[in-house]
């Protein structure tokens, strides 16, 4: 059994200008120690997904489906068990940690309370407990620092602290929305290594959403590209970047510019990305992709092509190239 | 140009009419049961103000000697007599004079918001935009003033002067637009942090015209939904003015002045001389406390 | 050809006043800029990169006279910009357009597209009639990939990338020479600001125009620069032809900034050696003596805190006391 298994999830909001249909008919798992990548630009519902999952979904928006974490229904769960999973199972960090973070309040007292609170531990205990951890996010001076309030500390920094927050109750599940794109590049390859050792340490499942595909080659196992609220392309990394056979997956590809290309050209997508309160007909991709054709006015599914991989597309790549 | 589909998309998503911030506000706002009561409201006060007179039976001035000394037993509020409100203590009918003082209180309310709007937005505007030693000597300015209890020049120059309505309107246009310029200064300066007054300086656009096609229509929203906040402020300033005996003299009323009077006779058991000015009193602050509401839901609407 | 812009020694420091400061309180300063030079050619890009705080986004405004700057910004060889009064200042600024960072809030809410692309030209050239503007707004409109029927809409109802699109449109339409673009693609999708990048180098190719193109992004510099100047702490680091900065960078903090870009490509990715570098930014308040970059330099040495390394060499320049390749022993 999966750890994480989303079933045909559907995440829907009134707005002024009727319902947005922000997240459509997506279904993905993750198995306990994976990394999995969720890709997609703005708008593409890669962070609904994970608020629908945490439950801290805005209160105008509606779910449908099913979010089954570890055999348990999380979608219209009791408050109280989605707060006790939230504290204990899932963690969650997100892009700017000062979101997270309260400013009024010592860093030791706000990494102490989730131990004191949630499992029971004295407070001498909890503090050796979160100093450790903030030596495992390789703070220096952890001892003293931890005295710190928010503020003080650089943004890379903050963001460690919100890591080893998040891990004090060794969670299950790790959710990481845009960890490393409020930061600066070189503070963001300390950060992207740092979960990956400490991935690997805990041997928690993790879901990285980002919008930086360069990330997601470094550290996912497995890829699932979202557009318009839509699952575009799934499968392991390495193939599915050698061979993307969607022609987003494809597209998006070739718009990253390389830095250790010699030519890094940039081959842009035309048009602009869907208005999710009034989506076009079928593949929400359908105006902007060069291979589209009557047919994907239908939306087509999720279907498997080749070795664990799966996409949704009428016309991929490699059937209109070949 | 040739078209590729999406663009033809677009075009088509383009038929529609153009949707200004405005607009899109005024939207907002009619969705707001809250706010539209509100308006209503106001609208029935205002229409009241405006064209009570021509239903009145009596003038504001006039007595009437029937009912004169027998104010308890024959001055309430009637058909018959005309009186459709009662009358007052000297026997003048009530409902003439409830009309008059809402037109005054409402005056004194729109001129100091006005005053309020025009002078404290200017001066708090170009405080804040210059920042910087002009800022730092406009806003000490700013804060003399309000220290000195402005009662007390109220007063004085009602005292000096003459009471005239003239001055009154005068004396609270001076108090009113210092805290509206302090509230503009502080948006001011978020303003232009903004991206596009900085693209507008880099442009070379001259400073005047920063501050009046950039940064006020901005700040807009803020200035409308104080304003509305500030009628209120002004009517009971008069109220209280008024009560003192320096406000809106005889025959002129203002609805402070009838609530005081209906206040002082209450005992007498003339509860309607109390009762209707202060019935059109609170609809008026009501009804501008939720359009008020409205318009601030309306114009910022991330702040819900 | 001679160059276009040419900075000499630009330098912009700010007060700084905390709260409680006396009038007679000696005042603190923030040197956010020191001491960089360099030559823009007509038709060229010159990138600049640097972290956050790298003071890159102050030299686009200083070049402008926007934040105060010290030292000599020749345009045309002729002319010092920063000696000018503002009144003069004036028409250079219809020669020099920026382009800013977040698309949205670089247009003001409450004007439409025709108004707001009009507003350098009703600036500079109140001479020309309404009518004559209004036929080049929807000329440029068009030259960037707008609708012209979209002349009437807010900026609410766009896109960032169409919103990118209205920002260059209004930096284009009074002519200018030089394009600043500070941060121009940062805000935006990646399959959006491919559009961006080939829109700016079309334009460029077309009209000619100089460029300064301000990022973070390491590969969008490479993509559209001719020379890139990598800045840290408010100085040059290194600064060289597109080509030799990439494929032979000499200083340590090059050589870190690139190896930290993280590859779309998982082989690689993995397969890539990260130049680990130690402590914490330095504070421009109260910067290193030496060399700005020695807290953080796997190459320091004891001299690197008494010698202020000069950014030397002909077109490749590099201020380091220990340039060269990266070393084997200095990668993770």
């Amino acid at each position: 059994m999966s750890l994480l298994q989303i079933e045909n999830l559907s995440v829907t909001f009134d707005g002024d200008d009727g319902p947005v249909h922000a997240v459509n008919d997506l279904s993905l798992a993750i198995d306990r120690g994976e990394t999995l990548g969720i890709v997609g630009e703005s708008g593409s519902g890669k962070s609904q997904t994970a608020f629908s999952v945490m439950g801290l979904l805005a209160p105008n928006g509606r779910t449908e489906g099913s979010v089954r974490f570890d055999g348990q229904e999380l979608l219209g769960a009791e408050p109280k068990l989605l707060n006790r999973i939230r504290a204990e199972r899932i963690a969650m960090i997100f892009q700017d940690p000062m979101t997270s973070l309260n400013p009024y309040m010592r860093i030791s007292k706000q990494m102490t309370e989730v131990l004191t609170l949630h499992q029971g531990m004295s407070k001498r205990a909890a503090l050796a407990e979160s100093v450790r951890m903030l030596d495992a996010v390789k703070i220096p001076a952890a001892k003293e620092r931890i005295r710190l309030f928010p503020h003080e500390f650089s943004g890379g920094m903050r963001q460690r602290v919100m890591i080893a927050m998040s891990l004090l109750c060794k969670p299950d599940l790790l959710i990481a929305d845009e960890p490393t794109t409020a930061l600066d590049v070189t503070v963001q390859a300390q950060i992207m290594d740092l979960l990956g050792d400490l991935q690997q340490d805990f041997g928690m499942a993790t879901i990285l959403i980002t919008h930086d595909l360069g990330v997601v080659a470094g550290f996912c196992e497995r890829v699932l590209v979202l557009y318009g609220g839509r699952v575009m392309e799934q499968g392991p990394t390495e193939p599915l970047f050698a061979e993307p056979t969607h022609p987003y997956t494809r597209g998006l590809l070739d718009a990253v510019p390389r830095v250790d290309d010699a030519d890094a050209a940039m081959k842009a997508i035309p048009g602009n990305p869907p208005n999710m309160a009034a989506p076009p007909e079928g593949c929400p991709f359908r105006p902007r992709c060069g291979f589209a054709g009557e047919d994907c006015r239908v939306m087509p599914p999720l279907a498997p092509f080749a070795q664990s991989r799966a996409r949704a597309c009428q016309r991929p790549v490699a059937e209109v190239t070949a | 140009m040739v078209m590729t589909s999406e663009q033809a998309v677009e075009a088509a998503a383009l038929a529609s009419k153009p949707r200004s911030p405005w607009a899109d506000a005024r939207r907002r706002f009619f969705r707001n049961k809250a706010a539209l009561a509100g308006l209503a409201i106001l609208v029935f006060v205002v229409g009241f103000a405006l064209f009570g007179n021509s239903l009145a039976q009596w003038s504001n001035e006039e007595l009437d000697y029937n009912v004169m000394g027998q104010i308890v037993e024959l001055g309430g509020p009637s058909f018959a007599s005309g009186h459709y409100f009662g009358t007052d203590d000297l026997g003048r009918d009530l409902f003439a004079r409830t009309v008059q003082g809402t037109q005054i209180s409402l005056a004194v309310g729109l001129v100091g918001a006005l005053i309020a709007c025009v002078v404290g937005t200017l001066y708090g505007a170009v405080a804040g935009y210059f920042g910087g030693r002009t800022d730092n000597i406009m806003m000490r300015l700013v804060d003399i003033f309000m220290a000195v209890p402005y009662m007390f020049v109220l007063i004085l120059l009602l005292v000096m002067y003459g009471r005239s309505i003239t001055i009154l309107f005068a004396g609270i246009g001076l108090i009113s637009w210092m805290e509206m310029a302090r509230i503009v200064r502080g948006q001011t300066l978020t303003i232009k942090g903004r991206e596009f007054v900085e693209a507008a300086r880099a442009t070379g656009v001259s400073a005047p015209i920063i501050i009046l096609r950039h940064i006020v229509p901005n700040l807009l929203g803020v200035i409308a939904v104080y304003a509305t906040l500030l009628v209120p402020l002004m009517i009971l300033t008069e109220s209280f003015i008024s009560f003192l005996g320096l406000g809106v003299q005889e025959p002129l009323t203002s609805l402070g002045a009838l609530i005081s009077e209906g206040a002082g006779t209450i005992a007498y058991g003339t509860t309607w001389q109390l009762g209707f000015p202060l019935l059109f009193f609170c609809l008026t602050l009501f009804g501008l406390f939720f359009v008020g509401d409205g318009l601030r839901d309306a114009l910022d609407p991330k702040d819900r | 050809m001679s160059p276009l812009l040419s900075v000499r020694d630009l330098d912009v420091k700010f007060q700084i006043t905390r709260p409680g400061d006396m009038p007679w309180t000696r005042p603190r300063y923030l040197h956010a800029v020191n001491g960089v030079d360099f030559d823009l050619e007509p038709g060229k890009t010159l990138g600049v990169v640097g972290e956050s705080g790298c003071g890159k986004s102050t030299l686009a405004r200083g070049l402008i006279q926007m934040v105060p700057a010290t030292g000599q910004v020749l345009w045309r060889g002729e002319t010092d910009l920063l000696s000018l009064s503002p009144r003069r200042m004036k028409p250079f600024r219809s020669e020099i357009q920026m382009v800013f960072q977040d698309p949205l809030a670089s247009l003001n809410p409450r004007m439409t597209l025709g108004r707001i692309i009009a507003e350098p030209l009703a600036t500079h050239r109140p001479d020309i009639s309404a009518s004559e503007r209004r036929r080049r707004v929807a000329g440029m409109m068009e030259r960037v990939g707008l609708l012209p029927q979209m002349i009437n809409r807010y900026p609410h109802e766009f896109s960032g990338g169409q919103c990118q699109r209205i920002g260059i449109a209004r930096a284009l339409i009074a002519e200018p020479k030089l394009l600043i673009c500070d941060e121009p693609v940062s805000a935006l999708d990646v399959s959006i600001q491919a559009q961006v990048v080939e829109l700016l180098k079309e334009l460029q190719r077309d009209l000619g125009l100089a460029m300064i193109f301000i990022a973070h992004d390491l590969s969008v510099v490479k993509n559209i620069s001719d020379e890139v100047m990598v800045l840290f702490l408010g100085r040059i680091m290194e600064k060289a032809p597109k080509a030799q900065l990439y494929d032979n960078p000499q200083h340590p903090y090059t050589q870190a900034l690139l190896s930290a870009v993280p590859i779309p490509d998982p082989v690689a990715e993995r397969a890539k050696r990260i130049v680990p570098m130690t402590g914490d930014m330095p504070s421009p308040m109260n910067p290193p003596s030496g060399c700005v970059f020695r807290g953080r330099c796997p190459r320091a040495q004891e001299d690197c805190a008494r010698i202020v390394p000069q950014p030397e060499g002909g077109v490749h320049r590099v201020a380091c006391l220990h340039p060269g390749p990266l070393q084997a022993g200095e990668v993770a």
